[in-house]
C-alpha cells in the first residue's frame, strides 16, 4: 500500500453516504467502493458501520431501500435518496463547510495577530 | 413521519425476526461477494480473493450482529431475553422463589389492603361536588370541646352570612313505619330544606325539599334512599306521591336519592324529613343540632371562620346577651376533618405499622438475594470474564428482582383482596366510609408503585455489589473462602429487622395491655346473662297519655312471665349502648347545676341490672304517677354534692321538673364508654316523668343462654301490641365488647403485623446464620480439628446470632420509645414505657431469635473436621 488509509472521520459517514447516493442508487458495497475511489483511498469504510448506518438512515426516512435480483440471481439491497434525504444532505454539507472553514481559519491564524 | 417509520419497521422486524435476519445476512453476503469479485478483477485467484475480502470485512458474524443490533426492537428483544433468563433462574431455585414471593406478597398485600381502607377517608375527595367547600359549623368551648349547634344560631347565621351559599341543620330521627306486615324502625334524619343543596346532590326521582316544606305544621313529606326504596317498596316506579305511615302520621314520599349517594353525616340514614322546627317550645337555644354549610366559591376556610366569629357574637348579643356566649367560638371545619377526626391518628398509626412490615419483608428478600448472590458470584465472574458489560449484568440482576417483585405484587393483590374483606368484616361500627372501601385504580396504582420501588430497591444492593466485584479475583477464589464484607451487610439488615420487629411488638403489647386494663374497669352492674333490646311504642311523639305507660308495664309483665327470665325492666337509656341523655340537675338551696345522666326506669331496673344500693331504698311499685316524686342518685354525684352529709331526704329538680326527693344512693355505672369516668346520674320512675319516652330499652336477666330466649321474648312483646318494633337486640356482653371495638380493631391489626414481623425477623436471623455457617464450614472444621469442643463451636455461632439480636433490640428500644407516640391516643391505663410490655417483648424476641440461631449452631457443632478438610 502506497498511502496509509484511515477510517472515515467520526460523524461524517452519514454525509458521505447521502452524497454518494445523491449521484445514483447503489448497494452497500458500491457505496463503500465509491467512497474509497473518490477519496483516492484516503478513507476506508468499515462494513459493519456502513451497513448499520444505512439502516439508521433508512429508519430516519432519508433513504429508501429496495431488494433487487442481480444478474447472478442474487438478492441485493439497493438504496436511493428520498426528498428528506436530499434536504438533510444540504444541511449536513452546509454544516460541514462551516466547520471546515473555521478549522482552516484557526490553522492559518498568525502569531503576531494574537500579540497585537 | 420518521417516528412512524421507526415504529413500523421495528414492529415488522419483531413480528418476523427470521426474515429480517435473512435480509441482514443476505446483505452482508452480497457485500462479501462484491468485495471478492473486486479482488478477482485485480488479478487475485478466486480463493485468495475471498480470503482478502474476509480480511477486509472482518468477522462476518460480528458484522452481522452489529447490523442486527440496530433499532429499538432489539432492546425489546434484549429485555425479553433477560426476562426469560430471569424466569429460568427463579424456576431453578423454587424454594428461594417461593419464600421470596410469599414474603413480598404479605408485605405488598398488607400495605395495599390498608391503603385501600384508608384511601376513601384520608386521600380521596369526599363523594360530593366541590366537597372541599362543605364545612361543619362548630361551636367550640374555650377548652377545645365542641357543643352541638342551636336552631337560634342557625337562623341568625342564615340571615347574615356572606361566606356560605347555603347552611343546613340536621338531627337524627328514628321513625317507626307501620301499616305494612311488620313494623320497622328506620334510621333517618330531620334536616332543614337546604340540606341536600349543601351536599350538592339532589334526588334522582322526584324533587328536593323546598323552603315551603320546612315550616312548622308544614306538609309531611319524606325523601328515601335508593336502598330503602328497593328493599321496602320493590323499586316502585310510582313511588312519588305514595303515602306511608311513620309514627302514626301520614307522610307522602316526594323523592328518592341516587343509588351511589353516600350520606357521610349519618351513614345509616334511610329517610329524610324536613326539620319543621318549633321555635315556640323554647328549645331554640338547646344544643341538639348539627350545622353544615357550603362555602361560596373562592371563600377560604379562614375567611369563613373569621366571619362566623363576628356573626356568632352579633347573634348572641342580640338574642342572649345575659347568659350565653362567653368563651365560645364559632369555626368552620372542613367536613373531611370532621368525619375523620376521631379515627385519623389510629389509622395513620396502622398505616405506619404496615409500612414497617413491608420494610421488613423487603429487607428479608434483599437478604435472600444477597445469599444467592454469594452462590452466584462465580456465575457473574464468568460472564464478566466472557465480555458481558457491567451495565448488562446490573440490568440482568434488576430484571430478576423486578420479576420477583412483580410476581410478589400479583400475589400481593390477591392477599390485598382477601385482607380487605377481613378488614371490612373486622372494622368497628362507625368506621367512616366503609362502603367506599374497594380495590380501584388508585389502589392498583399504589400496589404497582410499591412493587416497582421494591423491585428496584432490593435489586440494586446485590446488583451494585456484583458490578463492583473483580471477576479476576472472584474466579481465582472460587466460592470457598470467607466473605467478610458481605456478611456485614447482611448482619446490618438483620439488625434492622429485629429493631423494626421490636417496635411493632412493643406497640401491640401496649395496645394489648390497654385492652386488658379497659376490661378490668368495673362497669357498675353485672353484665353476664343480660339481654337488652329497644322497644318502641307506635304512638305519635311528645303525646303523653297513660296508655303509653300502661303498654310498657304490660310488656314488662309479659316478658317476666317467659320461662328462663329471672327479671326484666325498662330504662330510657341503656348503658354502653350509645344512648346519651343528660339533664341539668339542681339541688334545693343551691343555684349550682350539675349535668347528669337521667334514667327514667321502671321499678325493678336497679335490681335487674344488679347495681349496688349504697344507702336508702330502691323504687317500688308505689312510686308511680300521683305518689310523691322520688329519685335515686349515683354515688359519685352524692360525693360531689353531699361530701360527708346524708343526701337522703334532700330535694332536687331535674331539667324543668321540680320537687323530687332523694330516697337512695346507688353505685356508679359506665354510660358512654369504659374509658370515660363520667358517672353522675339520677334515676326516676317513668310514671313520675311528665314526658313519655316513646322508645325504651328492655333489660332482661336470664338464667342461661341469653340469645336462645330472644324469639320467646319478642313474642311476649308482640303479644301486648303487634305494632311495637323490637330493635337493637344484643347481650350486654356484646355491648361491652363493642365499646372497645376501635381499640380491638387496632390491636388485631397490630398483633398481625407484629407477628409477621417476628416471623420474618426470625427467618432473617436463621438465613444469615445458616449462610454464615455454610461459608465457614472449613473454618469450623479447622477449629474442631485443632481441639475446639462442640460446646465452644455452638457458643461461637450462637453468640454471632445473639449479638445481632442484641444490637437490633438496642436500636429498636430507641425506635419504640419514639414510635409509640403515634398510638398514644389508643392507650388506656398504661404508660408509654410500660416496663412489663418492654420486658415481655424483649424476652419474646430473645427467645425466638435463640431458636432461630439454635438450628444453624447445632449444624455447625456437627461439622466433621476430617471430611471438611479432605474436601479442600
Amino acid at each position: 500500500m502506497e498511502e496509509p488509509n484511515t477510517d472515515v472521520i467520526q460523524g461524517t459517514l452519514d454525509m458521505l453516504i447521502l452524497k454518494t447516493l445523491s449521484l445514483q442508487p447503489m448497494h452497500g458495497f458500491g457505496i463503500a467502493r465509491r467512497v474509497e475511489q473518490i477519496s483516492q483511498g484516503v478513507f476506508k469504510v468499515n462494513p459493519g458501520s456502513l451497513l448499520t448506518a444505512l439502516q439508521r438512515l433508512e429508519r430516519a426516512g432519508w433513504l429508501d431501500a429496495e431488494w433487487r435480483v442481480t444478474k447472478h440471481s442474487r438478492r441485493a439491497k439497493f438504496y436511493n435518496l428520498t426528498r428528506a434525504g436530499r434536504k438533510q444532505l444540504e444541511v449536513e454539507t452546509a454544516d460541514w463547510t462551516r466547520r471546515v472553514s473555521a478549522v482552516a481559519r484557526l490553522l492559518n491564524a498568525r502569531l503576531l495577530k494574537v500579540e497585537g | 413521519m420518521s417516528l412512524w417509520r421507526q415504529i413500523a419497521r421495528g414492529l415488522r422486524v419483531l413480528t418476523n425476526r427470521s426474515a429480517a435476519d435473512q435480509d441482514v445476512s443476505d446483505e452482508v453476503q452480497h457485500y462479501l461477494d462484491h468485495a471478492a469479485a473486486a479482488h478477482v478483477a485485480r488479478g487475485l485467484s478466486h480463493d485468495a480473493a475471498i480470503r482478502a475480502a474476509r480480511l477486509e470485512l472482518g468477522n462476518v458474524t460480528s458484522v452481522r450482529e452489529q447490523v442486527r443490533g440496530y433499532g429499538w426492537e432489539n432492546m425489546v428483544g434484549m429485555v425479553l431475553a433477560d426476562l426469560r433468563y430471569a424466569a429460568r433462574r427463579l424456576r431453578a431455585a423454587p424454594a428461594f422463589t417461593a419464600i421470596a414471593v410469599l414474603t413480598l406478597a404479605l408485605g405488598i398485600g398488607g400495605t395495599t389492603a390498608i391503603f385501600s381502607a384508608l384511601n376513601p377517608i384520608l386521600f380521596e375527595p369526599l363523594p360530593y361536588p366541590h366537597a372541599d367547600r362543605i364545612m361543619m359549623i362548630v361551636e367550640m368551648n374555650s377548652d377545645g370541646s365542641r357543643n352541638d349547634g342551636t336552631f337560634g344560631m342557625y337562623r341568625g347565621l342564615v340571615e347574615r352570612t356572606r361566606s356560605f351559599d347555603a347552611i343546613a341543620v340536621l338531627k337524627s330521627w328514628q321513625p317507626t313505619m307501620t301499616g305494612a306486615d311488620q313494623p320497622e324502625r328506620f334510621d333517618g334524619q330531620r334536616v332543614s330544606a337546604s340540606y341536600f343543596r349543601v351536599l350538592g346532590v339532589s334526588p334522582i326521582v322526584g324533587r328536593d325539599f323546598q323552603p315551603s316544606d320546612d315550616r312548622l305544621n308544614g306538609p309531611n313529606v319524606v325523601i328515601l334512599t335508593d336502598a330503602l326504596w328497593r328493599r321496602r317498596f320493590g323499586a316502585d316506579p310510582a313511588i312519588v306521591g305514595r303515602q306511608i305511615t311513620l309514627d302514626d302520621n301520614r307522610y307522602s314520599v316526594i323523592g328518592v336519592m341516587p343509588g351511589g349517594f353516600e350520606n357521610l353525616l349519618a351513614p345509616s340514614a334511610d329517610v329524610w324529613a324536613p326539620m319543621q322546627y318549633d321555635m315556640s317550645q323554647g328549645r331554640a337555644w338547646g344544643h341538639h343540632l348539627r350545622t353544615v354549610g357550603r362555602l361560596r366559591p373562592g371563600v377560604s376556610v379562614e375567611q369563613a371562620t373569621r366571619e362566623l366569629g363576628v356573626l356568632g357574637r352579633a347573634v348572641l348579643n342580640e338574642q342572649h346577651p345575659e347568659t350565653y356566649g362567653r368563651g365560645v367560638a364559632f369555626i368552620a371545619s372542613p367536613l373531611r376533618d370532621d368525619v375523620t377526626r376521631s379515627v385519623k391518628p389510629a389509622l395513620l398509626a396502622i398505616l405506619g405499622a404496615v409500612m414497617l412490615v413491608l420494610v421488613i419483608a423487603c429487607v428479608n428478600v434483599t437478604n435472600l438475594l444477597l445469599a444467592r448472590g454469594v452462590q452466584r458470584r462465580s456465575e457473574f465472574a464468568l460472564r464478566a470474564a466472557l465480555g458481558a458489560e457491567r451495565g448488562r449484568l446490573i440490568r440482568q440482576l434488576l430484571t430478576e428482582s423486578l420479576l420477583l417483585a412483580a410476581i410478589g405484587g400479583v400475589a400481593g393483590m390477591g392477599v390485598a383482596t382477601l385482607g380487605l374483606r377481613a378488614l371490612v368484616a373486622l372494622s368497628p361500627p362507625g368506621f367512616p366510609r366503609v362502603a367506599a372501601i374497594r380495590i380501584d385504580s388508585a389502589v392498583f396504582l399504589f400496589g404497582l408503585g410499591i412493587t416497582t420501588l421494591i423491585g428496584l430497591a432490593f435489586g440494586l444492593v446485590p446488583a451494585l455489589r456484583a458490578a463492583r466485584s473483580d471477576p479476576h479475583r472472584e474466579l481465582q477464589h472460587g466460592s470457598s473462602r470467607t466473605v467478610g464484607g458481605h456478611r456485614r451487610t447482611r448482619g446490618a439488615l438483620v439488625v434492622a429487622e429485629v429493631a423494626i420487629a421490636l417496635v411493632l411488638l412493643v406497640s401491640s403489647g401496649l395496645l394489648l395491655r390497654s385492652l386488658q386494663r379497659l376490661f378490668a374497669v368495673p362497669v357498675g352492674f353485672d353484665s353476664s346473662h343480660l339481654l337488652t333490646m329497644q322497644v318502641q311504642t307506635s304512638r305519635p311523639r311528645f303525646r303523653y297519655d297513660s296508655s303509653t305507660h300502661r303498654s310498657f308495664t304490660l310488656t314488662q309483665d309479659a316478658v317476666r312471665r317467659v320461662p328462663g327470665v329471672t327479671a326484666a325492666a325498662f330504662t330510657s337509656q341503656l348503658p354502653l349502648s350509645g344512648d346519651r341523655d343528660e339533664y341539668g340537675v339542681r339541688f334545693e338551696s343551691s343555684p349550682e347545676g350539675y349535668s347528669t345522666f337521667r334514667y327514667a326506669v321502671s321499678p325493678g331496673y336497679i335490681e335487674t341490672m344488679r347495681i349496688p344500693l349504697r344507702r336508702g331504698r330502691l323504687f317500688d311499685d308505689h312510686d308511680g304517677a300521683g305518689a310523691p316524686l322520688v329519685a335515686l342518685i349515683s354515688e359519685s354525684l352524692a360525693k360531689r354534692k353531699f361530701a360527708g352529709e346524708d343526701p337522703i331526704g334532700r330535694r332536687l329538680s331535674i331539667g324543668p321538673v321540680d320537687g323530687y326527693t332523694i330516697v337512695g344512693v346507688v353505685g356508679d355505672v359506665k354510660q358512654m364508654s369504659l374509658a370515660l369516668s363520667e358517672s353522675d346520674a339520677v334515676y326516676i320512675t317513668q310514671g313520675q316523668w311528665p314526658f313519655a319516652d316513646n322508645a325504651m330499652s328492655l333489660v332482661v336477666r336470664v338464667r342461661d343462654d341469653a340469645t336462645a330466649l330472644v324469639p320467646a321474648i319478642r313474642e311476649a312483646v308482640w303479644s301486648v301490641d303487634k305494632d311495637q318494633p323490637v330493635v337493637r337486640v344484643a347481650t350486654m356482653d356484646n355491648l361491652l365488647a363493642a365499646t372497645a371495638a376501635e381499640r380491638r380493631f387496632a390491636l388485631i391489626l397490630f398483633e398481625a403485623f407484629a407477628l409477621a414481623a417476628l416471623v420474618l425477623a426470625a427467618a432473617g436471623i436463621y438465613g444469615v446464620l445458616s449462610g454464615s455457617v455454610a461459608e465457614r464450614t472449613r473454618e469450623i472444621g479447622v477449629r474442631s480439628a485443632l481441639g475446639a469442643s462442640r460446646t465452644s463451636i455452638l457458643a461461637l455461632v450462637l453468640s454471632e446470632g445473639m449479638t445481632l439480636t442484641g444490637l437490633g433490640v438496642a436500636i429498636g428500644l430507641a425506635g419504640a420509645a419514639a414510635a409509640t407516640q403515634a398510638i398514644v391516643t389508643m392507650l388506656f391505663g398504661v404508660s408509654l414505657l410500660d416496663p412489663i410490655t418492654y420486658l415481655g417483648v424483649i424476652g419474646l424476641l430473645v427467645l425466638v431469635s435463640a431458636i432461630a440461631c439454635a438450628i444453624p449452631a447445632w449444624r455447625a457443632a456437627r461439622v466433621d473436621p476430617s471430611s471438611t478438610l479432605r474436601a479442600e
